[in-house]
C-alpha cells in the first residue's frame, strides 16, 4: 500500500515536472515561477493561480534546511522568471543554486520586512508559523508578481486580498480556541523549535528537546530537564512532526504519561491526501490539534 | 550525593535506564566480536561493513518508514551480500579480503546514494542514520538482547576454528574443513552486531563500540579469556559513564559514550601494563642499566 502510494508520488513528481517544463515553452505568458519549499509553493499558487506554473525544490514532508540540490533543479532555476525563498537563513544552499545556476532574475525573499524572531542570536525562520506574517509573504511574492507582468495588476490584488481575507478568518478561529486557555497554561511540547512565531502570536509557551535546527542529536540531560518540566507542569500532550524522527517524543510521552497529540506540520506541508496540502489547511491543522490538547489538559488541571 | 549523581538519572528516568540496558546488550554482544576482529586485524573492515549496512537500512526506512523489523532485515541483508561477495572474491581469486570488500562496500555505498536521491530526500535520513540511545522502545530492546545472545551463541560455536584462524589460517584449512566455517561465521557475526548497534548508536558509532573496548583491553590482558573479559567490561563501564556524562553535561549521548571509550584507550595506550607507552619505557630503561 505504502510503496504504491511512493510510486504515485515519483509518478506525480515526475508528471509536474516534465509538464511544468513543457507547458512553460507553450504558453510564454505564463510567469515561470520556482519556489524554495512547499510552503511557498502553495502560497505562489494560491496568490498566481493560472497566471504562473510552478515548481517547488522541496517537496511536501521533506526537510528543507538540509536539501541537497540536484542538477535538474540548476536547469529548474537557470530557465525561471522569479525566484521565491523564505529567507532568514532558512535554506542556505539557495544562494549557491542561484549562483551555480547563473540566474539573474528577480529573487523575492519572503521574509522581507518581518520582524525576526531572535533564538540564541540567531533569527529563526519559521515565520511564515505566524499568519500575521503570511500577509507580509503574501504581499512581497504579490508585488513580485505585478512587477513581472503589469497588465494583470487587478488580477494579482484581488488574489491577494482573498487570501488575506481567508488569513483574518482563520485569526479569529485561532483567537478563540487558544482564549479558551489561561495564558499561564498554554504549553505544548514540540520536537524542534519550530513553532516560535505561532507561540508568540497566542501566548504559547512551546519547549522542544533539539535546538533550533534538525540536525542536531539530544542529549540526556536536554531529555531529562524536559520530562522533568513535563510532568511538574502537568502537561498532558506532546507533538511529533512530519519531518523529524518521532521515536524521541515517544519515548518522553510514554515516561511522562503524556499523550502524542498528533502530528503537527512545522517545515512542509503534506502530500495532497494528508491533512495539511496547503498553507491554511496546515495553519488550520495545527491550531485545530494544539487548542484540543490544550483544552484537554485544562480539563485534566481542573479535575 | 554522589551516589546520586551516579545512580540517581536511572532511578528518575526510565529512559536512562533503557539506554543502559541498550549499552549492556551492545556490551555483552559486539565487543567480543571487536576482540576477535582486532586479533584477525580486522579493525578497519568493521567500518568498511558499517559502511555496506547503511545503504540497506536506508532503503528500508525510505520503503516502509521507521519501522524496526525492516530497517534491521535491510540492514542485514546489505551487510551480508557484502560480507559473503567479498569473502567470495578474497577465496577464490589472487585479490585480498580488504580490497574486495573496499570495492563491494563502495559499490553498495554509491547504489545507496543514488535510491536515494532518486527518491528525493524525505524526511531528515540523518537522524535515522545516527541511531538514538535514549529513545529505545520495548521492540528495540528485545532485538538488541535477542541478537547479543544469539551473538554469544554463536561465537561458542565457532570459538575454536576461530582462533585457530587467528592464529594460523592455513594450519586450520589444512587440518580441518570448518576454516569457511569459522570466516563466513565471524563475518555474519560482525553484521548483526553492527545491525545491533546502528539501532542504538548508529552506522558508525557502532564500531566504535565493538573496537574500542577491546583495543583498550589489549594493553592489560594477556590470554584470550582475559581479553574477552575485560573488554565487555570496559564496554559497560565506558558506555555508563558516556551515559552520565551526556546526562550532566547535555552532550549527545552516542558520541558521549564514545569518547569516554576513546578516553579509555589512549589511557591504556600511555599507563597500560601489557606493551603500554610508560612500562616499555621503564622496562628499557632496567634492561639499560
Amino acid at each position: 500500500m505504502r510503496n504504491y502510494f511512493y510510486c504515485l508520488i515519483i509518478l506525480g513528481w515526475v508528471i509536474g515536472h516534465s509538464s511544468a517544463i513543457g507547458a512553460a515553452e507553450v504558453t510564454a505568458d505564463k510567469i515561470r515561477v520556482v519556489a524554495s519549499f512547499s510552503i511557498l509553493g502553495d502560497m505562489a499558487h494560491v496568490l498566481g493561480s493560472d497566471k504562473v506554473d510552478i515548481v517547488t525544490l522541496v517537496g511536501p514532508d521533506s526537510d528543507g534546511h538540509l536539501y541537497h540540490p540536484t542538477p535538474s533543479d540548476g536547469k529548474t532555476i537557470t530557465q525561471a522568471d522569479l525566484v521565491i525563498t523564505n529567507g532568514l537563513h532558512f535554506e542556505g544552499w539557495i544562494t549557491r543554486l542561484i549562483d551555480s545556476a547563473n540566474y539573474h532574475g528577480p529573487v523575492v525573499i519572503a521574509t522581507d520586512g518581518v520582524r525576526a524572531l531572535q533564538v540564541n542570536g540567531e533569527p529563526d525562520p519559521h515565520a511564515w508559523q505566524s499568519l500575521e506574517n503570511a500577509r507580509r509573504y503574501a504581499n512581497n511574492i504579490t508585488s513580485a508578481l505585478i512587477q513581472l507582468q503589469p497588465e494583470s495588476a487587478n488580477y494579482f490584488t484581488q488574489r491577494n486580498q482573498q487570501f488575506a481575507a481567508d488569513i483574518l478568518k482563520l485569526q479569529q478561529t485561532a483567537r478563540q480556541l487558544f482564549n479558551a486557555t489561561p495564558v499561564d497554561q498554554r504549553r505544548v511540547v514540540t520536537s524542534h523549535d519550530a513553532f516560535g512565531y505561532l507561540g508568540q502570536e497566542y501566548g504559547i509557551q512551546f519547549m522542544a528537546p533539539l535546538g533550533m535546527s534538525t540536525d542536531s542529536e539530544a542529549s540526556a540531560g536536554n531529555v531529562a530537564k524536559l520530562i522533568r518540566q513535563i510532568k511538574s507542569q502537568n502537561i498532558r500532550a506532546v507533538f511529533v512532526e512530519n519531518i523529524t524522527d518521532p521515536r524521541l517524543m515517544k519515548q518522553v510521552a510514554r515516561e511522562t504519561n503524556a499523550r502524542i497529540g498528533g502530528s503537527l506540520y512545522s517545515d512542509a506541508l503534506s502530500s495532497a491526501s494528508g491533512p495539511a496540502p496547503t498553507y491554511l489547511e496546515m495553519m488550520r491543522h495545527n491550531i485545530t490539534l494544539i487548542s484540543a490538547a490544550l483544552g484537554a489538559s485544562r480539563d485534566k488541571v481542573s479535575d | 550525593m554522589i551516589v546520586d549523581a551516579l545512580w540517581g538519572p536511572f532511578v528518575e528516568f526510565s529512559f536512562m535506564r533503557r539506554a543502559l540496558v541498550g549499552c549492556i546488550a551492545i556490551s555483552v554482544g559486539a565487543t567480543p566480536v571487536g576482540v576477535f576482529m582486532i586479533l584477525r586485524r580486522m579493525s578497519l573492515t568493521g567500518d568498511a561493513m558499517a559502511h555496506a549496512i547503511l545503504p540497506g537500512t536506508a532503503i528500508a526506512y525510505l520503503l516502509v518508514g521507521l519501522s524496526l523489523s525492516a530497517m534491521t532485515l535491510g540492514g542485514l541483508v546489505a551487510g551480508l551480500v557484502v560480507a559473503v561477495g567479498a569473502g567470495l572474491v578474497a577465496r577464490h581469486t589472487a585479490l585480498k579480503e580488504d580490497t574486495s570488500l573496499a570495492a563491494f562496500y563502495l559499490i553498495s555505498l554509491a547504489l545507496g546514494v543514488m535510491l536515494l536521491s532518486a527518491r528525493g530526500n524525505n524526511v531528515d535520513l540523518f537522524h535515522v542514520l545516527f541511531g538514538s540511545i535514549l529513545a529505545l522502545d520495548n521492540s528495540s530492546l528485545y532485538l538488541l538482547a535477542s541478537i547479543a545472545s544469539l551473538s554469544l551463541l554463536l561465537l561458542a560455536l565457532i570459538l575454536r576454528s576461530l582462533i585457530l584462524e587467528c592464529v594460523d589460517a592455513a594450519f586450520l584449512r589444512s587440518v580441518s574443513r570448518t576454516s569457511p566455517l569459522a570466516h563466513y561465521g565471524f563475518l555474519i557475526l560482525m553484521v548483526i552486531n553492527l545491525v545491533a548497534g546502528f539501532h542504538a548508536l548508529g552506522t558508525l558509532m557502532a564500531v566504535g563500540m565493538m573496537v574500542l573496548p577491546g583495543a583498550a583491553a589489549k594493553f592489560w590482558g594477556r590470554s584470550l579469556g582475559s581479553l574477552l573479559m575485560l573488554s565487555v567490561l570496559l564496554g559497560l563501564g565506558g558506555s555508563y559513564l558516556g551515559l552520565l556524562l551526556s546526562y550532566h553535561h547535555d552532550l549527545p549521548a552516542g558520541p558521549a559514550i564514545i569518547l569516554v571509550l576513546g578516553s579509555i584507550y589512549i589511557t591504556s595506550v600511555l599507563i597500560g601494563r601489557e606493551s603500554g607507552l610508560l612500562n616499555t619505557y621503564l622496562a628499557r630503561r632496567h634492561l639499560a642499566s
